[in-house]
């Protein structure tokens, strides 16, 4: 790959942050920058990772490139890429692929990846349905674990049943299992991901050949499902809210009160307010379990930790639908625009061997679809919701025991650090000493939440290394949105101008009032008719979607959950912008251009 | 199909067999009208009323020998030749069944239009243009805005004197075409006082991307967005969708105007308030677009139109009414078009070896 003159900074020219030395030590030796790395081009993973991470957050930089990289490299072996490497600067975690490029040993790998890949595409159907079952019991396992007390003195069972150990194994081998399930889930994750990427990529490339103005949100309108599980907690939502006007108990909901309110309202009322609550306990047992954030952070708590979002969004769909408003999704015609358009684009097509083709890749696609969107809520958003929420209950046992002052601090812990915390804590019960931790890790917690602090002031680069002269990689484009186009503006010095350029991953202009939202616990800020402005947009944000009239985001591609949800409200998008948190202020009338990606600041 | 003695034919009369008789332009004009486009009326002086009229101007068959005579390079004789040619045909009295056939459909024209002097433009059809040799394209003239019998009869003679013009002889010359091969019609068609127009391509004139509409629009008439005079405003439209893909507005200094009182165009500066406005409004694009859309399925192919709207003449419902005025197939990316696949793969799943399988070259 060719150079082009070099725009960004070297990885070792990336200086440490003033004030936040104490970060040094929060991540993994293998996350550090090499001189090695400075050959390479990276940038900044700002859509998973959009703050800096909490030591113990750094797993879920480690777990996917594990996993990832074992599916690309070793088990279906593809050809031309091998995983994605990851380092941690400052807080903020840099990816770079690792592509094959010598032809003799790409094309040892291409019989090696037909039979297997062409195996799984031709099994998806079972395989999945097999994937399914085995997700939940992964789900289960992670729920079912118990996480020790260690008593004064053991339970009598354990001698009169002969049982043989005491509760500090159990502390060490349960933390354990909780530490593999979450690995497992991320192998589990990109099991069939990139293949179904793939699919996708290969359609995605032959319409840009026979259609070569084709944006990627068009061809994301032939693929993307209409039911699918990540919009299926809104849904419920709206249902929640139809049934509680039906039973008539949507009194209970006004907009100043808390969940706890108004489900303690909706109590009072008699057999009535029963029906909706059985019917609140069945729809949250597993689609609440969407997180606020995408899953990557401790902090991303899931609908059930704080019902405060499901509650005013089932506030806002009452009102609505007492305003005479429809709210469900009008999944027919949005199914019969979905054949449409592919039929037409497919109409124009030269010949009949492109339609066939056409027909081929589409078909494929439809096929794998189900999985690439419907995994996120079963692994980003339910199995990490859950296993975070596990951790805090090993917070709350070396808090108990002085480790830490709060629980919450034990993910200022990296997870090694806790496998030590707990070893500490287990030998210390045992002996029947105070833990050497009570003295050891406090101050560094202390340290480690100033450094985060700080961190949190810090302008990633976009980019890091040399640019190549292409980047069009068709992963980055969907995932990231990253093109060459895109990396050049961002090299550029920010400019003074008033126009910012992302992907249009929306159709539709609208003009109004910049909210800028740095991160989700801001969320509740935001007022009716506002255009969000934000580093990444959730998929579980939907419920808001109904109050904002766009949405504009540093990082994004126009697959992303957060383009699709916003093409079903029809509600104009920018993805990907780069800097827009930085140079739009709350407060700002900007125009939102969603089909041609333009975001202007008009004062 | 129109008779083929008849000296002239209304476009709704005109099918494809009639392209000897009436030219290329009428033929489309008349397809475009009897598929229920919008298409201003109007009819076709015939090739049939040339020859005639050729023949009373040239009873001896002099011109047409002078012609065949000239060598292709002799810029000089040829100059002279033309000169006197282009003299006999805009000056020799008419046949009276020529004059009287194009004069009776004007006041026809004018009837329909209930105007005493109705305008019209005048346009050659000739029976090579608009179709496969484009190079001949555009050396035949144009009238805009022609009012009344006199300037009728005047403009239509200074169509087929542009035959005689030098670029035409001296083209005819270097491709050794016979005289009395030669033939044209003209076409004689309501004009419409466009509010705006311009041209739309039914393809990306970027890229050749089949999924798009490119519609070029200024204010005035579309002579200054064809003759290049303006730098239009520009809507891309997704030919699927409907929606607009992106617009640039563009500063337009000057339009084409009737002159109400000499007849013709005038050119006028647009009044500055208007200068960087859209020439069309989105409603606009979006019925264009379709429009652009049912002429490509009539066709089945590519079309590189030009159209007018109208501010007053149209409906008291839409406000505004869109006139077709020219249709042809659009040439350019046509023929570049190539296939993307050679043979359909076997293996539906193989086709992802064009991602994982090669490396990427860009």
């Amino acid at each position: 790959m060719e150079t082009r003159t070099r725009s960004f900074p070297l990885p070792s020219e990336v200086g440490p942050v003033p004030g936040a030395e104490a970060a040094d030590s929060m991540y993994p030796y293998f996350t550090k920058v090499g001189p090695e790395d400075d050959a390479r081009f990276w940038f900044y993973n700002g859509m998973h990772f959009p703050e800096p991470i909490p030591a113990f957050d750094a797993i879920t930089a480690e777990a996917p490139y594990i996993s990832l990289g074992a599916y690309n490299t070793r088990v279906f072996v593809i050809p031309t890429v091998k995983g994605i490497e990851h380092r941690i600067i400052n807080g903020r975690v840099y990816i770079s692929a690792i592509p094959i490029t010598d032809p003799a040993e790409i094309g040892a790998r291409v019989p090696h990846f037909e039979e297997r890949a062409f195996y799984y595409f031709g099994k998806w159907e079972e395989l999945y349905a097999q994937w399914n079952k085995k997700i939940k019991v992964l789900l289960a396992s992670i729920e079912s674990i118990e996480v020790p007390e260690l008593p004064e003195f053991e339970d009598k069972a354990v001698v009169f049943e002969g049982r043989g150990i005491a509760q500090n194994h159990y502390l060490i081998e349960r933390y354990n299992r909780a530490i593999e399930a979450y690995l497992l889930m991320w192998q589990y994750h990109f099991e069939f991901l990139v293949l179904g990427y793939g699919a996708y990529l290969t359609f995605f490339e032959f319409c840009k050949k026979a259609f070569p103005e084709i944006s990627v949100q068009m061809v994301a309108r032939m693929v993307a499902g209409v039911d699918t599980a990540m919009l299926r907690p809104d849904d419920e939502l709206k249902k929640l809210a139809a049934l509680a006007l039906e039973t008539g108990v949507d009194g209970s909901f006004t907009e100043n009160r808390s969940a706890a309110q108004i489900l303690a309202d909706v109590e009072t009322r008699g057999a009535a307010g029963a029906r909706w609550l059985a019917a609140f306990e069945e729809a949250r047992r597993p689609w609440f379990n969407i997180s606020t954030g995408d899953g990557f952070y401790h902090h991303h708590r899931n609908w059930n930790d704080d019902l405060a979002m499901p509650f005013s969004g089932m506030t806002r769909y009452i009102s609505e639908l007492r305003a005479g408003r429809t709210l469900e999704r009008p999944t027919a015609r949005l199914k019969q625009e979905r054949e449409q358009i592919a039929a037409e684009y497919r109409a124009l097509l030269p010949g009949d061997a492109e339609r066939a083709t056409f027909d081929q890749m589409l078909g494929l696609c439809h096929l794998v679809f189900p999985f690439v969107e419907d995994h996120k809520f079963y692994c980003e958003n339910w199995a990490a919701t859950s296993f975070f929420n596990k951790i805090r209950e090993f917070g709350t046992v070396l808090a108990r025991n002085g480790l830490l002052s709060d629980s919450e601090d034990i993910f200022q812990l990296n997870r090694y650090e806790v496998g030590m915390a707990l070893a500490d804590l287990a030998l210390s019960w045992a002996s029947g000493v105070p833990a050497k931790g009570t003295r050891h890790w406090p101050p560094i917690v202390a340290e480690r939440k100033a450094a985060l602090a700080k961190l949190a002031e810090w302008s990633p680069p976009p980019a890091l290394g040399p640019v190549p002269e292409n980047i069009q990689d068709p992963l980055l484009l969907m995932l990231w949105g990253i093109t060459s186009e895109q990396l050049q503006a961002w090299a550029a010095p920010p400019s003074e101008g008033s126009e910012l350029r992302g992907f249009g991953a929306s159709p539709g202009v609208v003009e109004g009032i910049a909210r800028v939202v740095r991160n989700i616990d801001e969320i509740a800020s935001v007022r009716e008719g506002e255009i969000l402005v934000c580093p990444v947009t959730a998929p579980s944000w939907a419920p808001i979607f109904g109050k904002i009239k766009a949405t504009v985001s540093d990082i994004g591609g126009a697959m992303s959950h957060a383009a699709i949800v916003a093409r079903e409200y029809g509600m104009p998008a920018v993805l990907g912008t780069g800097h827009a948190t930085k140079r739009i202020k709350t407060g700002q009338r900007l125009r939102v251009d969603g089909t041609s990606g333009v975001v202007t600041i008009l004062e | 199909m129109a008779t083929a003695r008849a000296h002239v034919a209304w476009f709704e009369e005109l099918g494809e067999d009639d392209r000897d008789v009436a030219g290329g332009k009428a033929v489309s004009l008349g397809r475009l009208t009897a598929a229920g486009i919008r298409v201003p009326p109007g009819y076709v002086v015939t090739t049939s009323a040339f020859r005639q009229a050729c023949t009373a101007f040239d009873p001896g068959g002099t011109i047409a020998r002078a012609v065949e005579g000239l060598g292709a390079d002799d810029e000089s004789a040829c100059r002279a030749v033309t000169a006197e040619l282009r003299a006999r045909v805009e000056g020799a009295p008419l046949p009276g069944d020529v004059e009287n056939a194009i004069l009776t459909a004007y006041r026809r024209l004018c009837d329909t239009e209930s105007a005493a002097e109705a305008p019209v433009a005048v346009r050659s059809s000739a029976t090579m243009e608009d179709g496969s040799d484009a190079s001949f394209a555009g050396l035949q003239d144009t009238f805009l805005w022609v009012r009344g019998e006199a300037a009728v009869l005047a403009a239509v003679r200074r169509c087929w004197s542009s035959l005689y013009s030098e670029p035409s002889v001296s083209y005819r010359r270097r491709l050794h075409l016979p005289e009395s091969a030669m033939a044209m019609g003209v076409v004689i068609q309501q004009m419409v006082d466009a509010r705006s127009a311009g041209v739309m391509f039914t393809r990306s004139p970027m890229t050749g991307d089949p999924s798009l509409i490119a519609i070029s629009s200024s204010w005035g008439l579309g002579s200054a967005v064809v003759g290049g005079e303006v730098t239009p405003d520009e809507f891309i439209v997704n030919k699927i969708t409907g929606e607009l893909a992106r617009q640039t507005i563009s500063d337009k200094a000057i339009r084409h105007v009737p002159n109400r009182a000499t007849g013709g165009t005038t050119e006028e500066p647009v009044p500055p308030e208007q200068r960087e406005l859209p020439s069309l409004s989105g409603d606009e694009v979006k019925r264009l677009a379709t429009l652009g859309r049912a002429i490509e399925r009539h066709y089945g192919r590519a079309q590189d139109i030009e159209w007018a709207i109208c501010a007053n003449g149209g409906n008291a419902d839409t406000g505004t009414e869109i006139f077709l005025l020219q249709s042809r197939p659009e040439t350019v990316w046509s023929s570049k078009e190539t296939r993307l696949v050679e043979t359909v793969s076997a293996n539906p799943f193989a086709n992802v070896l064009a991602i994982f399988g090669a490396p990427r070259k860009e």
